[in-house]
């Protein structure tokens, strides 16, 4: 099997979690859209990885991993403000910027 | 060269009085005539005691010199606040401050109804300070600051009643006219610094020599731009009948004994420039000679007795003019015309004050008529000036106006007989339009208004009309004898060995044809206004007299040549600036605003939208990588 | 559980089952991804993208990143997905948003975007990959997985690890900040205490409560305060603004009480 393939599944995947970043109102899946891509880009970094016979691969996508962590964290902790303050999740609905 | 200590006084005293009437205010209403009056005085009494002292001098020594403080230091360029004063600046100081004093003791009457009058006398004061800046300063830079002094001075005058919109007009007319002169004047300076690298009058002198013909005569032309513009010469004379807007006293000092003869101080003054450039002289010749004519021709026709006497006044400084430009001997002959016409025409001016002071402020001549018995003295004044103007001997205008004419001929060949022929017609036309006035106003029937009741000014009118006649009377006579104003002025302007090369008639030969031309035209007045003079200006009148009411048609030519071109060229600026720049400004403005609004569309405060530009930037991103790795 | 990383890693070595696990997978994954966009109910997507994650995890270890395989299911697909779906409880499980596309242009723009970027990002893959041969891991993972990722984090990635300890420390207090909230209303001890410190202390027992001498309805007839004057602060503004309040002057109690008395 041509290891290329898991590269292209990781363009997919991306591609797919950007269009649901900029489809989907529901803060969580917007969110959730957002892991996908980065679980994408940890496809092609451990492809990589392989693909040159170093670690350092493994590496990057393990930090991408804490970072995405963190993310989640902080993330996770405004859309329960959002939603504690506003009753919804939507992300259409947090649009006062435009006023 | 001495130097002095107290010539800055003479400054510095009416300066700091004028800005003390005017700091005041109506506090000093009841006293600032008195103080201006006593500073004016005093500033002339000080002139007195320099011109003694000066005379008590020899040689080089008697010219005095005093450096204030060091004004502009630009690397190599280097002016110092100066004063200077010499055989021909104590003329003017002593002219300025003496006529000054008199005419302001003569205001303090004239002006005693006046509400402003503190202000008056403020302006007067001024006026003296400016004009001894003026003759004093040192350099062409210091005498530019008298100059534009002067000149703020006479503006502030004529328009004193400037309630009267006819008034203000005048004024802003005369402000305008001597900002061409000015702007003469301010290009001659840098020529000379330009040329000479210094402007101070000893710096440019001892540089003309090396200079070449064509900046001299630039130069030359510039100043002589300059004097056309302070002295009401042609072409720029047309400021000068307007200016009678004035008081009367205002006429008196500045628009006819001192400040319109500043233009032939600064030639006389420059007389090193206008010897060594030949064609310069030239011009200023022509613009003598033209502009002696024009006024006369002028004061043919004039029924206000002020304007009449104010083209007499043009044409009195062209024949002064005229003599600036006919060499060494001339510039002598100019300034001594230029005293005894100080005394003449000032008090001739004064006395028609008086008449107007009697007559309600009257000014149209044709409404005179028979003053004589109601104001004997005033009669009598005018009558001497009158006398001096037209060139009767013994009377000072004889001694100065044929030095002029004799000068004039012995210019030599077709110059000299088309210059001397210019001057003499000039002195027959003079003879007629003074009889005019002359007869108008003191002889003849009654032809007043009926609420008019023409009575003698009071004694502080009078007395300075009557120290002023008595000038006019003896000075001429005093000048004269033993050649002394020649003399006195010779190491300024050179004129010591002055030796005329071929003379066209002897001097009394000259003499008795200017004589037979003044009886000729005072006669001829005499005849044509013995009889009944109508009170409303005829209509039916020759072409001639029509232009001469018109000034010549120089307000038409002047209006057709700038002031109309001018006014459309401004509108056509304005329409420029409404539509063209603020258009592009107002369109850019439209513009960045229409950007804006498209925008701001962009800004739909959704975040998915941002998510989406965000992967449209992405999506370029790419697209760059997939095209340049191609 | 050695043997099972064994197998793990033999199963990425051979070819063959690779290709095989991995056309099975694949298309199961992207089958996931798009299904994740299209469902309604977030709690829906969240066990799609747990499928997809686990997916991942098994890829990873079929290409011997053993480490990152077991960390993706115990991170990811453990803490991260479980803290997905409690916040998701918070919300409400049962939430579903309306798939109804409210911005103009927002659904074709980012299709288009996606096409775009997808054929790029494949065509890019094509031209950069082709004729490479992987090198594979064998010799980096000589001394093991583990030991290989851990020789690279302390050595040549130690700088960025400590930086990525700090990111988590701030992270971690910037989440307890967001999620504090102040008490929302005032405890009754210092509601009290407010009430004497006041500046009249015609309050201080409380509002009196309506009803008291009641000889009507109870609830629109006023208080009378200690004085025998009205309580107007007694009844509903509600009552008041609907007009359902009775005029409540003749219930004072005026002096002429005491004087039947």
């Amino acid at each position: 099997m041509d290891i290329s393939n898991y590269l292209y599944l990781s363009a997919i995947l991306f591609t797919i979690g950007a269009v649901g970043v900029t489809i989907r109102r529901n803060a969580i899946v917007v969110f959730m859209c957002v892991e996908l891509m980065l679980n994408a880009c940890n496809l092609a970094f451990v492809t990589f990885s392989r693909l040159h016979g170093t670690l350092d691969g493994q590496v990057a996508s393990f930090f991408t991993m804490v970072v995405a962590a963190c993310e989640v964290v902080v993330g996770l902790a405004i859309i329960v403000t959002m939603y504690r303050s506003r009753r919804s999740a939507s992300v259409d609905d947090a649009s006062l910027l435009k006023r | 060269m001495t130097s002095s200590t107290h010539l800055v006084y003479l400054i510095a005293l009416p300066l700091f009085s004028s800005a003390l009437l005017l700091l005041l205010g109506r506090i000093a209403d009841k006293w600032g005539h008195y103080v201006a009056t006593a500073v004016s005085a005093t500033t002339f009494l000080i002139g007195l005691s320099e011109f003694f002292a000066m005379r008590s001098r020899e040689g080089a020594a008697r010219s005095s010199v005093q450096t204030l403080f060091n004004w502009i230091s630009v690397g190599s360029f280097k002016v110092d606040a100066a004063l200077l004063l010499d055989q021909l600046s104590i003329c003017f100081v002593l002219l300025i401050t003496g006529v000054g004093t008199l005419i302001h003791i003569y205001s303090i009457a004239y002006m005693s109804h006046d509400r402003d009058r503190r202000r008056f006398f403020a302006y007067l004061n001024l006026f003296v300070a400016a004009m001894l800046l003026l003759v004093l300063g040192n350099s062409y830079l210091n005498l530019y600051v008298g100059w534009e002094g002067v000149g703020l001075a006479s503006y502030l005058l004529i328009g004193f009643w400037n309630e009267r919109p006819a008034y203000a007009v005048a004024a802003k007319k005369a402000f305008v006219a001597n900002r061409v002169g000015d702007i003469g004047l301010s290009l001659a300076i840098m020529i000379a610094f330009a040329q000479f690298g210094s402007v101070s009058f000893d710096g440019v002198k001892a540089g003309v020599p090396h200079a070449s013909t064509a900046a001299l005569t630039a130069l030359g032309a510039m100043i002589l731009l300059a004097a056309t513009g302070k002295s009401a010469q042609f072409p720029l004379q047309s400021w000068l009948g307007d200016a009678m807007a004035g008081p009367t006293p205002v006429s008196a000092l500045i628009h006819a004994a001192t400040m319109v003869t500043a233009g032939v101080y600064l030639i006389t003054r420059s007389n090193f420039i206008f010897d060594a450039s030949p064609t310069a002289r030239v011009l200023v010749v022509i613009v003598g000679a033209i502009t002696l004519l024009f006024g006369a021709i002028v004061g043919t026709a004039k029924d206000d007795i002020k304007k009449a006497l104010a083209a007499s006044t043009m044409s009195q400084i062209g024949y002064m003019i005229l003599a600036t430009g006919l060499g060494p001997i001339g510039y002598a002959f100019a300034i001594m015309h230029l005293l005894t016409h100080g005394f003449f025409k000032a008090s001739m001016f004064l006395g028609a004050g008086s008449v107007m002071h009697g007559m309600n402020d009257e000014v149209n001549m044709r409404k005179y008529g028979a003053l004589r018995k109601a104001m004997p003295i005033t009669a009598a004044t005018f009558g001497l000036g009158y006398l001096a103007i037209i060139g009767v001997p013994p009377f000072a205008g004889f001694y100065s106006k044929d030095k002029i004419i004799e000068t004039a001929f012995n210019a030599g060949g077709a110059k000299g007989w088309l210059l001397g022929g210019a001057a003499l017609l000039g002195a027959a036309i003079t003879a007629f339009y003074m009889t005019r006035v002359f007869i108008l106003t003191f002889t003849g029937k009654s032809r007043w208004d009926d609420e008019a009741h023409p009575h003698e000014s009071p004694s502080l009118m009078w007395i300075p009309m009557v120290v002023l006649s008595i000038g006019s009377v003896a000075s001429g006579f005093l000048f004269n004898s033993g050649n002394a104003l020649v003399n006195w002025l010779a190491p300024v302007v050179n004129s010591a060995n002055f030796h005329s090369e071929k003379e066209l008639m002897k001097p009394i030969v000259v003499s008795l044809l200017a004589l037979a031309v003044v009886v000729l035209g005072a006669g001829y007045a005499f005849l044509k206004y013995r009889a009944d003079v109508p009170v409303v200006a005829p209509e039916k009148v020759s072409l001639f007299t029509k232009a001469a009411r018109r000034d010549l048609g120089q307000d038409d030519l002047n209006d057709l040549l700038l002031v109309r071109p001018g006014q459309a060229l401004t509108t056509a600026l304005v329409k420029t600036d409404e539509n063209v720049i603020d258009g592009t400004v107002r369109g850019i403005a439209w513009l960045v605003q229409y950007l804006s609004y498209s925008s701001k569309k962009i800004q739909n405060g959704y975040v998915r939208s941002y998510a989406l530009i965000m992967a449209l930037g992405a999506l370029a991103l790419v697209a760059t990588i997939w095209v340049v790795t191609l | 559980m050695h043997n099972l990383f064994s197998a793990a890693l033999t199963i990425g070595a051979t070819k063959t089952p690779e290709a095989v696990q991995f056309w099975i997978l694949a298309p199961l994954a992207v089958l996931a991804a798009v299904g994740m966009l299209v469902v309604k109910k977030a709690v829906h997507s969240a066990l799609l993208l747990a499928w997809i994650m686990i997916s991942l995890a098994i890829f990873y270890i079929a290409q011997d990143a053993l480490f990152l395989g077991i960390v993706q299911v115990v991170v990811y697909t453990g803490a991260v997905m479980m803290l997905f779906l409690f916040i998701l409880m918070l919300v409400g499980v049962d939430s579903s948003g309306s798939l109804v596309e409210n911005i103009k242009g927002q659904r074709g723009a980012a299709f288009a975007a996606a096409l775009g970027l997808g054929g790029l990002l494949t065509s890019l893959i094509g031209r950069a990959i082709v004729p490479h041969e992987a090198i594979g891991l064998t010799v980096s993972n000589s001394a093991g997985n583990v030991q290989g990722i851990a020789q690279e984090l302390f050595t040549q990635y130690v700088w960025a690890f400590e930086v990525v300890s700090a990111l988590l420390i701030t992270a971690a207090l910037g989440a307890m900040v967001l999620a504090h909230t102040p008490k929302s209303s005032p405890s009754q001890r210092f509601l009290s205490t407010a009430r004497f410190r006041g500046e009249s202390l015609s309050a201080t027992a409380g509002l009196a409560p309506s009803g008291v001498f009641a000889r009507h309805n109870a609830v629109d007839v006023p208080a009378l305060l200690p004085d025998g004057s009205v309580a107007a602060e007694s009844i509903s503004a509600t009552l008041e603004a609907r007009g359902d309040m009775i005029v409540s002057t003749p219930f004072e109690m005026k002096p002429q009480i005491e004087e039947e008395n």
